[in-house]
């Protein structure tokens, strides 16, 4: 009993992370009406970034989130403005096809630069050290924080979002980005920003994954994949449904794998599909008039 | 000197040419409207003083600066303000929201959420619904006070009583005054040619693009108008 609810809370915990992957590619969705196929290795970028500062300099992984997420924000608000915003109109083809290529590049890169073995940033004793919860239950700290972080971003998106001139100037851009223009907005600064936040979410969500798990330099595809699958479980433009799709993936991956360890993956496929079957629109749609 | 004034200012959408070297002044605290029919190019003419289409640079300007081809988010800041035709309240912004984003260019003048829920007092008690979900008549509120919230030197409305009951249309006409009291010159467009002969000083005609007859209502004759208006 007790390893079962081991498992399902370990399902949990990794929803965070799985969010934490998720919220920059809705973001990018929800305000530019993009898809950013390379999302997943922008992480992978940021996560071997981060190996590459703390291995020759001996800082914590948590520091060094303090130089790369601003570094990756800025990257990306570069990149929107000189590259994707070019790419955006009403054919949404172009900025797939221009962040396809990105995704090929960036693999192709970090090939070069880090070979195909795979790496992983250490934490110490903090990432195998546990919460016990009576009984044989116990939680892991890590995976709590990174739990913490994902409803802290959310959060601070939320009120972003709701009470600030930023978020306004963001829904508006995203509901009609001409009369937007006409507010005194300018759609390609606040692309550029949306981006910026974005590129800094992934990646936190990249290091995390990289003192999680080991990672290497061509499997930011996957991590796509399971970004997409929590932003359309949660519902497309849905926030806090990230949260709700990143938790239902991993808890159908942690109880596949702990049933068979080859069905870890393919149950969280499953879980998509059966949420897609029964609410095509995701669990928290956003209605929209047009 | 005029407030804004437009010297052969030229649209186009893509090869299509939408209007024909429009002349047009406003004087500081008139009211002048551009009356015309379907397709005659008011919309266009309203989108290119805004910057959403483009033109040349000393085609149009505004308090003696050149201000054509500016990008629309600039243009605003400078004190020109459009009433979409059609409204177009972002649906996901309350009626406030709305309001407030209206004031994102940050420019300074009388306009303030309070003022505007003094001039039409029906918007603070929708305040936190959707601007969608509102009548017609109080959407074309918000969308008048959503501009008004960037404290405009011109503001310019495209087609106010477009698919408004004819009160309604009363309603919303009575407030030009309490917005031109506030320094504001007004352009409206208007299909309803008795609505626009009533509210301005001076008027366009626009047919195919062209002005086609300009001059203060009570100098025109009916048969002027309908002949500027409908061409035969
Ligand atoms: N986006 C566009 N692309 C191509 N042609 C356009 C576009 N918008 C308007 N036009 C054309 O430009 C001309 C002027 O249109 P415009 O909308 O300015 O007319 P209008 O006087 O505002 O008409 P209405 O009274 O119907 O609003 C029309 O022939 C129209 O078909
Ligand atoms: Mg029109």
């Amino acid at each position: 009993m007790g390893e079962w609810i081991n498992t399902i809370l370990q399902g949990l915990l990794l929803g965070g992370l799985y969010s934490l992957f998720a919220t920059g590619l809705a973001l990018s969705f929800g305000i530019m009406r993009m898809i950013n196929i390379a999302h997943g290795d922008f992480a992978i970028l940021a996560a071997f970034a981060a190996i590459a500062v703390v291995e020759p300099l001996g800082l914590d992984p948590f520091v060094v989130l303090l130089l790369i997420v601003p570094l990756m924000a800025g990257f990306g608000y570069v990149l929107q403005r000189i590259i994707l915003n070019r790419t955006l109109g009403q054919d949404i083809l172009p900025p797939l096809l221009v962040t396809f290529g990105m995704s090929i590049i960036i693999q192709n890169l970090l090939l070069v630069a880090f070979s195909a073995d795979t790496r992983s940033l250490s934490v110490g004793e903090l990432g195998i050290a546990s919460v016990p919860l009576g009984g044989d239950v116990a939680v892991g700290v890590f995976p709590l924080i990174v739990m913490a972080v994902a409803v802290a971003v959310l959060g601070g998106l939320q009120w972003l979002f709701s009470a600030t001139p930023l978020g306004r100037a963001f829904r508006a851009a995203s509901d009609d980005r001409e009369v937007a223009q006409l507010m005194g907005i300018d759609n390609r600064h606040i692309y550029g920003v949306a981006m910026a936040i974005a590129m800094g979410i992934v990646a936190i969500a990249g290091v995390f994954l990289a003192i999680r798990a080991n990672i290497n330099p061509t499997e930011g595809p996957a991590r796509l994949l399971y970004a997409f699958e929590a932003v359309i479980i949660g519902g497309l433009g849905s926030l806090w449904g990230t949260l709700a799709g990143g938790v239902i993936l991993g808890v159908a991956q942690t109880i596949g794998g702990k049933l068979d360890p080859g069905w870890g993956i393919l149950a969280g496929h499953l879980a998509f599909l059966a949420v897609l079957v029964v609410k095509p629109n995701g669990l928290f749609p956003r209605t929209r008039e047009r | 000197m005029s407030i804004l004034e437009t010297r052969n200012l030229t649209a186009f959408y893509g090869d299509f040419q939408a209007l024909y070297g429009i002349d047009f002044r406003l004087e500081e605290g008139e009211t002048v409207a551009v009356i015309g029919s379907n397709g005659a190019g008011k919309s266009t003419f309203l989108r290119t003083l805004t910057g959403l289409n483009a033109a040349a640079s000393d085609s149009v300007v505004l308090a003696g600066q050149p201000i054509g081809g500016l990008p629309a988010h600039r243009i605003v800041g400078l004190g020109l303000a459009l009433v979409p035709e059609g409204r177009r309240l972002f649906p996901s912004l309350t009626v406030e929201e709305n309001l407030l984003v209206g004031a994102y260019s940050g420019r300074k003048g009388p306009w303030s959420l309070e003022r505007l829920y003094k001039l039409f007092p029906i918007l603070a008690e929708r305040r936190h619904n959707p601007g969608t979900a509102l009548s017609g008549g109080q959407q074309q509120m918000v969308a008048i006070g959503r501009a008004l919230m960037s404290n405009p030197q011109v503001l310019l409305c495209d087609e106010l009583s477009l698919g408004l009951a004819p009160i309604v249309i009363r309603d919303i006409y009575a407030a030009l005054p309490g917005i031109k009291a506030e320094g504001c010159s007004v352009v409206v467009v208007e299909q309803d040619v008795s609505q626009a002969m009533n509210v301005a000083d001076r008027l366009y005609c626009f047919q195919e693009g062209r002005v086609s007859l300009e001059g203060r209502p009570d100098d025109l004759t009916r048969e002027q108008i309908s002949l500027a208006y409908f061409g035969v």
